[in-house]
């Protein structure tokens, strides 16, 4: 189980030789977005920002799932945990995130069965040992997420198992790249890519919004030394005004992603519109079950009435999660909104800004 | 006994009751205090001061791989007792049994208790068993409480780090709670981690031998070593620096953390301890840590300051700074 091979990554004369050149080549300020949540907790964890000249400013965008997941998406999975005979199988950052007026965790303990699952394979053991019951999967995540989900509902089928279903709540990140540089205001002058989902979908799932917008982007790895070199290549390019859609975790990341997995994902799902929390409707962002699999579709197969969605008032997640605010300028921020309490999203899930700020932030 | 199953029966005071205390309890836990069967524990102190300390422990699974809640029980307070600076001497177990439990099961628990008790040196010199029904409990739960002689030279509390002290770990973090989880429903780890728990009252004994002026000692039990050092900094209203490159953690636990997006440092253990050591006795003391069974990957992983009091922060492998808050809430696997 030992992860030898990162060691290199996490190399501490790598990573300063390339924080020196960060330092070297930074002349005038920057703002950059890490696109993902994972980037978001690796950048605190490993204290990049105290390595980063003044010039930089990092900011973090949209790419933490539960944090984008809307608020009737979620009232969704309570509503459905609600429902007779059902289990809720669910990976364990969804449970703390409030709905309008519940969250999963609070259902579990008025004796809704809900479980935590590692794997959707779990959720589908589930299936198989209780077939009285219907066991529900919240289908929360990015192109990363996605294909593991489709895999399950194709295995589904083939077993027979009709008392699997998932609620979809996935979403896209290049049509969120889009709509954030469509937002009147927004100021970024480069975009640090997501790791995970350019494994997936590949370079070229960028190339319409980088070719629509010239703005710098460079996919990177999690680890410190992944994500040095992606900010440095971000740096070279606004420096010399080259912009280019460039990729800094070629261990991982190639031009065309995983081509089965992308197949997988078409198979199973159909791009549709969506809402993103805080963001608001986004075109094609989204991905919903196709008709052919409406059988695993518990939103079309299940009986339930949503209560009114309101966003919590003075949540400013919408702000944070497209950079126009950092968690400590939102008013609820340590006050009303902390990991024990959340308010928003991005205070409850791991890779939430708010929870990395509140975790890590000296402020 | 013609069961194999505990029964409310056992619980109920009565014949029962007695034959389970006289047949598993008593030769298990043997001692004069005990086996006069009164209604309290009657022994002999030193007079000066007393630690006396509690906890219950619930935990899923009760068997894990290197224990069960039996040793964990005795351990838990045979340590919290010995971070007092104090030489735990006798213990209580108040065992809550869920109705149809496995009386082969109780029996390894108690066999476990008894062995653990032995290790540590303590008697367990009173106790209750009750009975619940079916899905009161989750099969068992077990209190134990104890008491331990001060000696007259030892002051160490959480109040009392001071700029300057060492921090001193005794071995590796995280091993008690990833041992937990790769057990929990679900998750099929093939893995050689074991639970870490352990008594640590004689490394204690040797530790105050070597400096009688040991500051602070705490087990980073729930909450993990992030959150104790952060208690320790809000009691003493010091800063604490670590150093993510001195942090001790197997290698295999680094990697089931690294799967699961848990970090070390807030997952929980059961047989460790951190100290807060004068800079000028923390090798002295270090190597006396190291010659203990349980303290061989003991290490130095930083310091007391004066700067940013009442917090904990960590200087990242690469050479960065961060701040290390208290655990809040729990650690949940994460999505991506």
């Amino acid at each position: 189980m030992a992860i030898k091979h990162l060691d290199e990554y996490r190399d501490p004369k790598i990573a300063k030789q390339i924080a020196g050149q960060i330092c070297k080549k930074s002349k005038n300020k920057v703002r950059i977005m890490e696109v993902c949540g994972t980037h978001t907790m690796s950048i605190f964890r490993n204290g990049i920002r105290s390595l980063l000249p003044d010039t930089i400013d990092l900011l973090s965008g949209p790419g933490c799932p539960v944090c984008v997941t809307a608020q009737e998406e979620i009232d969704t999975f309570i509503e459905v945990s609600r429902l007779e005979n059902v289990i809720i199988a669910s990976f364990g950052d969804l449970l703390k995130v409030p709905g309008a007026e519940s969250s999963l965790m609070a259902e579990r303990a008025d004796g809704k069965d809900i479980r935590i699952v590692y794997s959707t394979f779990d959720a589908l053991d589930l299936a198989r040992k209780h077939p009285d019951k219907k066991i529900v999967f919240p289908g929360v995540g990015f192109e990363t997420t996605a294909p593991v989900v489709a895999a399950t509902i194709l295995k589904a089928r083939q077993e027979n198992l009709d008392n699997f279903m998932v609620i979809s709540a996935h979403k896209r990140v290049p049509p969120a790249l889009d709509a954030l540089m469509n937002i009147d205001g927004i100021n970024i002058d480069g975009f640090l890519l997501p790791g995970h989902v350019s494994v997936i979908i590949g370079m070229n799932a960028y190339g319409p919004v980088f070719n629509k917008f010239k703005i710098p982007c460079v996919a990177a790895g999690f680890e410190p030394g992944d994500i040095l070199y992606g900010i440095l290549m971000l740096i070279e390019q606004i420096e010399e005004n080259r912009p280019k859609l460039e990729n800094a975790y070629p261990r991982a990341v190639t031009a065309d992603g995983n081509p089965q997995a992308v197949k997988i994902m078409e198979q199973v799902f159909d791009i549709t519109e969506a809402n993103w929390r805080g963001i608001g409707q986004i075109h094609a962002s989204g991905l919903a079950i196709k008709e052919e699999f409406a059988a695993f579709d518990a939103r079309k197969r299940l009986d339930f009435t949503l209560p009114d969605s309101k966003e919590p008032k003075g949540c400013a997640c919408g702000e944070i999660l497209t950079g126009m605010k950092i968690p400590p300028e939102c008013g609820l921020y340590k006050k009303r909104c902390t990991p024990v309490n959340p308010v928003g999203p991005c205070m409850v899930s791991s890779e939430g800004t708010c929870a990395a700020y509140y975790r890590y932030w000296d402020g | 006994m013609n069961t194999d199953k505990i029964l409310l029966d056992h619980g109920s005071g009565g014949k029962m009751s007695h034959e389970l205390i006289t047949r598993i309890l008593l030769p298990n836990f043997d001692n004069p205090a005990l086996s006069l069967l009164d209604d309290g524990a009657v022994f002999d102190i030193n007079t000066g001061k007393l630690a006396f300390s509690t906890d219950s422990y619930v935990i899923d699974p009760i068997f894990f791989p290197g224990g069960c809640i039996g040793d964990l029980a005795v351990n838990g307070t045979v340590n919290d007792i010995a971070m007092c600076g104090a030489i735990p001497l006798y213990l209580s177990a108040g065992m809550i049994i869920e109705e149809g439990f496995s009386i082969k099961d109780l029996e390894k628990i108690v066999h476990a208790m008894a062995k653990a008790a032995k290790e540590a040196g303590v008697d367990i010199v009173t106790g209750d068993t009750k009975v619940v029904p079916k899905g009161s409990v989750d099969k068992i739960f077990i209190n134990t409480a104890g008491v331990g002689s001060l000696p007259d030279n030892v002051n160490v509390s959480g109040h009392r780090a001071m700029p300057g002290d060492k921090i001193l770990i005794s071995g590796t973090i995280a091993d008690h709670g990833m041992a937990i989880l790769t057990q929990r429903e679900g998750l099929s780890f093939d893995s050689e981690i074991k639970t870490d728990s352990a008594p640590l009252n004689h490394m204690v004994k040797k530790m105050l031998k070597t400096c009688p002026d040991i500051h602070v000692l705490r087990d980073p039990t729930r909450g993990g070593v992030a959150t104790t050092l952060n208690e320790i900094a809000g009691q003493s209203k010091t800063g604490i620096r670590i150093y993510e490159d001195k942090l001790p953690v197997r290698p295999d636990v680094a990697g089931v953390c690294e799967l699961l997006g848990f970090d070390p440092l807030y997952v929980a253990n059961e047989g460790k301890l951190l100290a807060a050591i004068p800079s000028d006795a923390a090798d002295m003391v270090l190597d006396t840590v190291k010659n203990d069974i349980y303290g061989k990957d003991a290490c130095i992983i930083g310091e007391v300051t004066t700067d940013h009091p009442g917090k904990v922060f960590l200087q990242t492998r690469i050479g960065g700074t961060r701040i290390v808050d208290m655990l809040t809430g729990e650690q949940l696997p994460r999505i991506c």
